[in-house]
This record gives structure tokens, C-alpha cells and sequence, in this order.
């Protein structure tokens, strides 16, 4: 990925103004890739995993995020919005009780948070959660 | 003239989607109720009720502070409780030597700033008078990592407390240069304190939601720069927006203003170390 | 060691066997991200908790890959399964190879 310095603004923990001020281009397209790495180009489901997040985010810096994927392997979370689309990925071992985790994550700017699932069976579920980001006024 | 808390309305539709872990109002920490509204002391003039910064944010941030795990300050009072153990300077003693048990602070953070001796003190002097004069070692920075993990230590001795500060005898002269900080304009942008959080808490700055600007849960741990914060801190955070040269850390208006501000808050309970945004 | 790294665990001390019980764990750590730059405008360099794992009995229950899009103090919460009593591991490791543990006893009765 090209670095600008728009982009690196992007994700600098204390500057959600900066990014949500200089009108972002859409990074929807490095999520695509990172999913399509993931799956290897397989059709990914919807509809059996949750991904629960804030509508509105009262500061990009900590945004709760919670994800509940029964029968999955392992879930990765990734932000459309964000220089660098990948977060997280959860690895449940044989003593995982639920396939649920739950994490605080960082959000540049108003954006998707996507959670794809790989499942027992190797095929792919995903979830989506629109947040959006507050500009702060002093808290920014 | 009574306020509407328009704020509850407000938060009512831009958080009512959103996962609300309580009732907004009701502050529960670790299953105890602590007040984050009261009437306002008779010496305030033009506000009916006082309210907790915490009622002032969405439910999200609210939920960090309800569990002492999901809160994350208590790391830093985790440190604090290192701290506070550790043997430092000259007289090979810590703060734990002379204070055995810290649940014995119960009761002081509600009553600072104080005056002592004729001088206003802030917990931070306290804290450094005894590095200083009885362990002879180097005092800490008003509002670094060591400080505020000790300050938050101390003031969480007294959560759930109300606020109780001496405003009259000694303390007037100290009080009332504080109110004329508080009402007085300063910076470019020609500001004062009550500006904002007298005249228009509820309202929003942007998309932020202005508080009456309480100090009750201070130290608090903010979600901006994730790391405890003190008072003095964010009363230079403040300046700083209104494009004035502000105070020094620790000196004499900021200690004044924090007896004021504290003054303001009679009633409300200590959140120490609370989250806010 | 990167400064003031602080673990803190919750975990039940007590359960029965075969019980769900909740964990959740918090890491001081300021999870720098490699995007922001200093003053003088140069980048200052990633430096993050890239994995957290945590173990009962040498039996994993999860294993965490971290970007640095997870917030400064990572905080991860989670379900696990205990079928006797013993040690739960934690382990996070840090992009300056450094790595912080933690264990955790439970009793199951």
C-alpha cells in the first residue's frame, strides 16, 4: 500500500478530527482484498454470525466491539475505513466455551467494521456494523 | 430558573440504538449506587442542579465505568498500589512505611484542596511533601504516570463519598479568587470557564457534549489519550482550546479554580478514577 | 521491555466442572500504531502487543492476532471451559520481543 500522508494521518490514535476533516477516499477495496486473501475467493454467508458495535462512537480511540460466530474456527475483524483494513484475528482453541470475544478497537474515521468467519465445515460467514465516528469538540 | 436537562433528550435519540448497558441516570460501580446529581450549593448562582460529568456521555463509555475490570484506570491504580509499596529516596522508605493501610484515606478526596498552614494544598502536594520532606526523594511531576496512579489510589479510598470541600475561614480568600477565574474571559477566543459549562453544558461543541465540567471523578481516565489525567491537567486542556496561555500545573490559580470548581460539585459523589471521553 | 506494562486478569476463582465461565484481560500498553508521526514529522515506529493466547492446562482457548487498530490497553473478553481445576496461562507478546505472563488458578469442584 502507497503511504500518503493522508493515509498516515488516518490512523494516528489522537487525530479522528484530521481524518474525518480531510474527506477520506472510500478503502473499501483493501477490505475486499484482505477478505478475498483470507477465503481464497470463496462465497462468504451472511446471516449466522453477530458483530455488535456502537451505532455512534463517542471516540474513535476505544470503540467496543463484540463478536458472536457459533461454530466458527476462527473470526477476523477488519475496518473498511482505516489505513490498514485488518484488527483482530480470533483463533478459538478446544477450550473456548462460545465463539464470542469481545475487544475495544481503534476507528479512523465513520466507517464499516467487518467480521468474517471461518466455520467448522471451512466455508465463510461475515457480519457487518456501520460506526460512525464523532469529531470531537474539546474532546477531540 | 430551573434547567430542562435537555442533554436526556438528546442523548435519548442519537444513543437510543445504541447497547445501553443502564439506565443513563443511575450510576452503579461495582453494584453501588454513587450520585451524580444533586441540588446545587446555595453559593451557585445560576444553575439548579449539579450532574456528574459521567451522565454526560453515551452509554458506552458510561458502561466502562459501572466494572471495576471494564474500567480501564484500574490498571493504573494497580500501578498506584506499586507505587505506593516501593521504597525511594534517601530515608529508604514508601509511602506504605508510614501509611500501613490505604483504606485509612477514606474520607481525605472529598475534602481537598484544603488549606493547611495558611497554603491551599492539592492531594499532589500532599503526595509530594511526603516524597520530599519524610522520604527524602525526588518530588513526582504534577500529572505524570506516577502521580495520578497514586493520586487515583487514594481518591478511589473515598468513591462514593460526597464532595465536601471548606470554602469559608481559611479557605474564602482561596475561593473567591477561584470564582473570579472561573467567570473571568481569557485567550483568543475571549472565553471564560462558565461559558461553556455553566451556560451551556447539555448543548454540544461539535459533536462533543459539554458537562458542567465537575472534577468529582478526577482523576479520570480519558478515552482520548487513554491514560489517567488530572485536574490541573485538564484545566490546561481547557485553556488551551480557547487559545489562552494557560496556568502552570500545581500553581497558585489552578489550586484556586480546583477549590472553586470542587465547590461546584458539593454533594456529587468521588468517581475516582472515573472514564470520560 | 517497553515501559510501565502492567497485565490485569479476571477470572473466577471458583467453578464447576464443565461451567462457561468469563475472562477478560487488560494490558497496559500504548499500542503504538507505526502511523502517527512526532513533532520534528517523522513516523514513529510501530510498536505493538501483536498476540495474546491464553491456556488452561497447556489446552488453548483462544489465540489472538492484534493489527494496530486495537485500542491502546488491549482488553479482550471471553468464554472458556474448565474441566478440572487447574492454571490458566496468559501470554501477550510485544513487536520488541518481550513477552508478559500471567497465570490464574481455579478451583473446580
Amino acid at each position: 500500500m502507497e503511504l500518503t500522508r493522508r493515509k498516515i494521518l488516518a490512523l494516528s490514535a489522537g487525530s479522528v478530527a484530521f481524518a474525518t476533516l480531510s474527506s477520506l477516499p472510500a478503502f473499501a477495496s483493501l477490505t475486499d482484498d484482505a477478505i478475498a486473501e483470507l477465503t481464497g475467493g470463496a462465497d462468504v454467508g451472511e446471516g449466522t454470525i453477530k458483530l455488535t458495535a456502537p451505532e455512534i462512537a463517542e471516540n474513535g480511540n476505544t470503540v467496543p466491539i463484540e463478536v458472536d460466530a457459533p461454530g466458527a474456527v476462527e473470526v477476523t475483524l477488519y475496518a473498511d475505513g482505516n489505513p490498514v483494513p485488518n484488527v483482530a484475528t480470533f483463533k478459538f482453541g478446544p477450550l473456548s466455551a462460545s465463539r464470542s470475544a469481545s475487544t475495544r478497537i481503534r476507528l479512523a474515521t465513520t466507517q464499516n467494521v467487518v467480521a468474517v468467519a471461518k466455520m467448522e465445515d471451512g466455508s465463510f460467514q461475515m457480519a457487518k456494523a456501520n460506526v460512525k465516528v464523532t469529531i470531537g469538540g474539546c474532546g477531540g | 430558573m430551573m434547567k430542562s436537562a435537555p442533554w436526556v433528550a438528546l442523548v435519548a435519540m442519537g444513543f437510543g440504538g445504541a447497547a445501553v448497558a443502564q439506565d443513563s441516570k443511575a450510576l452503579n460501580v461495582e453494584g453501588t449506587a454513587l450520585v451524580t446529581e444533586a441540588a446545587a450549593p446555595s453559593h451557585m448562582e445560576n444553575v439548579d442542579t449539579i450532574y456528574s460529568g459521567w451522565r454526560f456521555r453515551s452509554g458506552e463509555t458510561q458502561a466502562l465505568q459501572t466494572d471495576d475490570f471494564d474500567n480501564p484506570a484500574m490498571v493504573f491504580v494497580d500501578q498506584g498500589i506499586d507505587q505506593f509499596g516501593k521504597i525511594d529516596g534517601t530515608e529508604g522508605k514508601a509511602c506504605s512505611s508510614c501509611h500501613e493501610n490505604i483504606e485509612d484515606f477514606a474520607g481525605l478526596r472529598p475534602q481537598l484542596p484544603r488549606v493547611q498552614d495558611g497554603k491551599l494544598v492539592s492531594m499532589e502536594n500532599l503526595v509530594n511533601t511526603c516524597r520530599t520532606e519524610r522520604m527524602g526523594a525526588e518530588p513526582w511531576k504534577w500529572s505524570g504516570g506516577q502521580m495520578t496512579a497514586v493520586t487515583a489510589l487514594i481518591g478511589l479510598q473515598s468513591r462514593g463519598m460526597p464532595i465536601d470541600v471548606a470554602i469559608d475561614g481559611d479557605a474564602a480568600p482561596f475561593w473567591e479568587k477561584g470564582k473570579e477565574l472561573y467567570y473571568t474571559r481569557v485567550g483568543q477566543l475571549d472565553m471564560s470557564c462558565s461559558n461553556c459549562h455553566e451556560d451551556n453544558y447539555g448543548t454540544m461543541i461539535r459533536a462533543d457534549h459539554l458537562s458542567q465540567g465537575q472534577i468529582n471523578g478526577f482523576p479520570t481516565y480519558r478515552l482520548k489519550n487513554a491514560k489517567l489525567n488530572s485536574t490541573h491537567g485538564r484545566f490546561k486542556g481547557c485553556m488551551k482550546n480557547i487559545r489562552a496561555t494557560p496556568f502552570a500545573e500545581g500553581g497558585d490559580e489552578f489550586k484556586a479554580l480546583e477549590l472553586y470548581l470542587a465547590s461546584r460539585g458539593q454533594g456529587l459523589a468521588v468517581e475516582s478514577p472515573s472514564v470520560r471521553n | 521491555m517497553a515501559s510501565g506494562v502492567k497485565p490485569r486478569v479476571k477470572v473466577p476463582k471458583n467453578a464447576a466442572a464443565g461451567d462457561t465461565i468469563t475472562i477478560k484481560t487488560l494490558i497496559s500498553h500504548k499500542m503504538e500504531s507505526g502511523q502517527r508521526k512526532d513533532d520534528d514529522g517523522n513516523i514513529i515506529p510501530r510498536s505493538i502487543i501483536n498476540r495474546f493466547t491464553a491456556d488452561f492446562n497447556g489446552q488453548n482457548v483462544i489465540d489472538v492476532t492484534l493489527e494496530p487498530a486495537i485500542s491502546t490497553n488491549p482488553y479482550f473478553q471471553f468464554e472458556a471451559v474448565v474441566p478440572e481445576s487447574g492454571d490458566f496461562q496468559f501470554t501477550w507478546y510485544d513487536d520488541d520481543g518481550d513477552i508478559y505472563k500471567e497465570t490464574k488458578s481455579i478451583t473446580v469442584s
